[in-house]
C-alpha cells in the first residue's frame, strides 16, 4: 500500500478544519481533465463535510504531457505567496478549458495579486522547487496518475466520486 | 516471473527501425525494465508518460529505463512522438513475446506482455521486480526505492 511522503506539514496549501478526523491530499495536474472533472466534486466534498476533512493540494504537473501544467503550478504557487493560493487554484480549474499563454496574468489580475510581485515570483527558483519538490513528494508517494488521492496518509483507489462516496458511508 | 537474485536474461530489441539494444551494452548502468501490455492507453494515468515526467530522477541513481511492449517499431515510434516520450520503447515483436516470456511476464490468453516492473543492477542481476495488475499502472515508487536501495551499496 502506498503512504504519502512527506506527511502534510505547514509547507503544504491546506483548506478546512484543522483539527479535522479526515485529511484528504490531492496530487493534480491543472490541465488534466480528470482533474478538472474532479475539482467541482472535490468542492462538493468539502461543503459537505465542512470542518470533518481537511483538505491538501500537491503539484503533480505532467509537463511533457500538458504544456501548460507547469506554469499554471508555478502561478497557483506565486498567488501562495500573495496568500492567494486557492483562489487562483479555483481559477485555474473554472478557466481549464482556456488555458493560454496570456491566462494567467490575467487570472492573477481577476484575483487581485500584486501583478509585477507575480511576475517575479513565477519566475522565480523557489517557486519552482516547491512544485519540484511536490512532484518528487508524489512519485515517492506512488502517485500513479492524476488526480490521486490520500485519506489520512493512505493511497486511496479512485477518482473523486468514490472518494465521496466513501466518505459518506464512513462518516453516516 | 524471474526474481531478485536471479540474472537477467540478455535480449536484442529494436528500440526503432534501424537501431538495436542490446542489454548486455548497459553493464555498468542500473537499468529499469517496464513491461506493458499496449501502446495507446489513456494519457494522464498513462504509465509511460508518468515514466517520461521522471527521467531526471532516474538519471539521479545512473539508471536508464525501456519501455517494453509487443507493439510493433512503427506503433512505437507513433506512439512515442504522439506523447514525446524521451525514453526507448522496445518491440517485442518478432518471435513475438520472446523477451517478456524469457522474464516470465507474457500473458498467453491475450498475447501481451503482463505490466511488470524490474530494476537490475550494474552488474546484470535482477535487484527489485514487481508485477502489478494489468488495469492498475503501478507508479514509480518501487522503482525508487530499488534505486535507492542499490545506491547504498
Amino acid at each position: 500500500m502506498s503512504t504519502l511522503k512527506p506527511t502534510v506539514s505547514e509547507t503544504d496549501h491546506i483548506q478546512g478544519g484543522n483539527s479535522a478526523s479526515i485529511e484528504i491530499v490531492e496530487f493534480g495536474d491543472y490541465q488534466c481533465p480528470y482533474c478538472g472533472n474532479a475539482y467541482p466534486i472535490v468542492k462538493e466534498i468539502e461543503e459537505t463535510f465542512g470542518d470533518q476533512i481537511k483538505f491538501v493540494f500537491r503539484n503533480f504537473p505532467l509537463q511533457e504531457a500538458h504544456q501548460f501544467a507547469f506554469r499554471a503550478a508555478l502561478s497557483a504557487e506565486s498567488a501562495g505567496l500573495q496568500g492567494k493560493f486557492w483562489e487562483m487554484h479555483d481559477a485555474l480549474y473554472e478557466n481549464q478549458y482556456r488555458l493560454a499563454d496570456d491566462l494567467f496574468e490575467e487570472l492573477a489580475e481577476t484575483i487581485g495579486l500584486d501583478l509585477e510581485k507575480f511576475k517575479t515570483d513565477s519566475a522565480s527558483d523557489a517557486v519552482k522547487e516547491k512544485v519540484e519538490n511536490d512532484f518528487e513528494s508524489g512519485i515517492r508517494s506512488g502517485v500513479n496518475g492524476t488526480p490521486s488521492f490520500y485519506v489520512n496518509g493512505t493511497k486511496f483507489d479512485g477518482g473523486a466520486t468514490d472518494l465521496y462516496q466513501m466518505l459518506k458511508e464512513s462518516t453516516e | 516471473m524471474l526474481e531478485k537474485g536471479a540474472t537477467a536474461p540478455d535480449f536484442e530489441l529494436n528500440a526503432t527501425p534501424d537501431q538495436k539494444i542490446k542489454l548486455k551494452d548497459f553493464k555498468g548502468k542500473n537499468v529499469i525494465l517496464a513491461f506493458y501490455p499496449a501502446d495507446w492507453s489513456p494519457v494522464c494515468s498513462d504509465q509511460m508518460a508518468l515514466y517520461n515526467e521522471m527521467l531526471k530522477y532516474f538519471g539521479k541513481y545512473d539508471a536508464q529505463i525501456f519501455g517494453i511492449s509487443v507493439d510493433s517499431v512503427w506503433c512505437h515510434l507513433a506512439f512515442e512522438q504522439d506523447r514525446k516520450l524521451h525514453f526507448p520503447l522496445l518491440a517485442d515483436f518478432e518471435p513475438k513475446g520472446k523477451v517478456s516470456k524469457a522474464y516470465g511476464v507474457y500473458n498467453d490468453e491475450v498475447g501481451e506482455s503482463k505490466r511488470a516492473l524490474f530494476v537490475i543492477d550494474k552488474e546484470g542481476k535482477i535487484a527489485w521486480s514487481y508485477l502489478s495488475p494489468t488495469a492498475v499502472n503501478p507508479g514509480a515508487d518501487g522503482i525508487l526505492d530499488a534505486l535507492e536501495e542499490l545506491s547504498k551499496k
